[in-house]
């Protein structure tokens, strides 16, 4: 199923920059995708309960202060630990080549770096909409593979 | 019901898959006002005030984009509630697009309500989207309006022309830190003075908490004015018909053929009729 999503852009931790969290969500929204935006500093607990409550299918993770290794896998983790497998997750921010392949192993299925069209994330909406690519899926599945 | 089951029921009842057969009554509070205005940050205050004692869902409502057809909800941002722990567990905020509807609530929210209402729910907050004058559609729902304004938003003849302030139950005066505000409170005492049944008027301030005790006081307290019951049973009439046009299957496909085929308007009011 393509069509209108349900998706949470959060900041996660320390980290005060949000133009691109706000540039993807306006993004999002311009592609007609329904957009909840946490606003900065949330923590993991406060972002997995947005997406239970908002029932989100997609929540995408932004992250400028190197923490992305120790945030992105704990959100994942407390996706699963709730029961919300079908929740997809991606990324965006700087997040270095070498620091890919963990995040990937831990259920994120696509991250952006600067540059990235938004055209692009547009598409990997519409494709993981129809692949059974939730952060509790074995598919090792992800995006640019 | 735990929180998962329940997002997802109100979701498909958002989209038309799942029915609420029997209506709930039960306490439904508006808020609305125009945009920036601090309404989001009025419902925050309220929220620290009245939970955990009572159970409570917002409904927090933001625009479509009538381009695209996406939204941005950003009503959450506001809710510092939600970071406290011994309270958050006793609400539950859901983030409300518009989508095809004209209003400044979306005709849905009359079902999601009465569903959060048979869920355990005391109490609902409606977070409006930013609403001026002539919109009054929270009123088919909500069987309270709390308006809220702000100072520098016009001269004394703003609060004498007719519309959402007559249906109020309460207006609220935010932001009285800044200047121009007991203007402001001035102006529509002076105004709704000359009515029998004033709704009351609460300076308040999110920046300095002024007022916001005795706003969570008066909130639980506010009485149903029966000035605006006629008021209220047109905007339910409304919604409901436009509710009708808008979940007509062929609503979007018209929309299309008007935009760029040029499909005449009494053309299309016509295919839709049959």
């Amino acid at each position: 199923m393509g069509g209108r999503q349900r998706i949470v852009i959060a900041k996660p931790g320390l980290d005060g920059h949000d133009r691109g969290a706000k540039v993807v969500a306006r993004a999002l929204r311009d592609g007609g995708h329904e957009v909840i935006y946490t606003g900065l500093r949330r923590t993991p607990e406060q972002i997995v309960r947005t997406v239970m409550d908002e029932d989100a299918r997609f929540v995408g993770l932004s992250s400028l202060s190197g923490a992305h290794s120790h945030l992105f896998p704990k959100i994942c983790n407390l996706l699963k630990e709730s029961g919300l497998n079908d929740v997809v997750v991606f990324g965006g921010g700087i997040i270095p080549e070498s620091d890919r392949p963990p995040l990937y192993s831990a259920g994120v299925r696509a991250i952006f770096g600067p540059g990235t069209p938004s055209t692009e994330i547009l598409e990997f909406v519409e494709e993981a909409s129809t692949r059974d690519c939730g952060v509790g899926s074995e598919n090792g599945w992800f995006w640019g593979e | 019901m735990d929180r998962r089951t329940l997002a997802r029921q109100l979701s498909a009842i958002e989209n038309g898959e799942m029915q609420v057969d029997s209506f709930t009554d039960g306490d439904v509070i508006a808020i609305t006002g125009p945009p920036g205005v601090g309404k989001s940050c009025i419902v925050d205050a309220i929220l620290h005030r009245l939970a955990p004692a009572k159970n409570i869902a917002v409904l927090a409502v933001d625009p479509t984009s009538p381009l695209s057809g996406g939204a941005l909800l950003g009503d959450r941002i506001r809710l510092s509630v939600l970071d406290d722990k011994s309270k958050s567990d006793s609400i539950y905020v859901r983030s409300v697009a518009t989508r095809s509807s004209s209003g400044s609530i979306p005709s849905i929210i009359r079902d999601l309500a009465s569903h959060l209402l048979s869920n355990s729910f005391d109490l609902v907050i409606i977070e409006t989207v930013g609403a001026g004058q002539a919109e009054m559609r929270c009123a088919a729902i909500a069987n309270r309006i709390v308006v809220v304004e702000g100072p520098a938003r016009g001269d004394g003849i703003q609060a004498e022309k007719a519309g959402l302030l007559e249906l109020a139950d309460l207006i609220v005066v935010n932001k009285a830190d800044l200047d121009g505000s007991d203007k402001v409170v001035n102006d529509l005492t002076v105004s709704l003075g000359l009515t029998s049944d004033a709704p009351p008027i609460i300076k308040t301030s999110t920046i300095t908490g002024e007022g916001l005790d005795d706003l969570s006081k008066l909130i639980t307290n506010l009485e149903e004015r029966n000035s605006s019951k006629r008021a209220r049973c047109r905007q339910q009439l409304l919604m409901a018909h436009e509710s009708i046009l808008t979940t007509n299957p062929h609503f979007e496909a018209i929309l299309d053929r008007m935009s760029e085929e040029g499909l005449a308007l009494d053309e299309a009011l016509r295919e839709l009729n049959e």
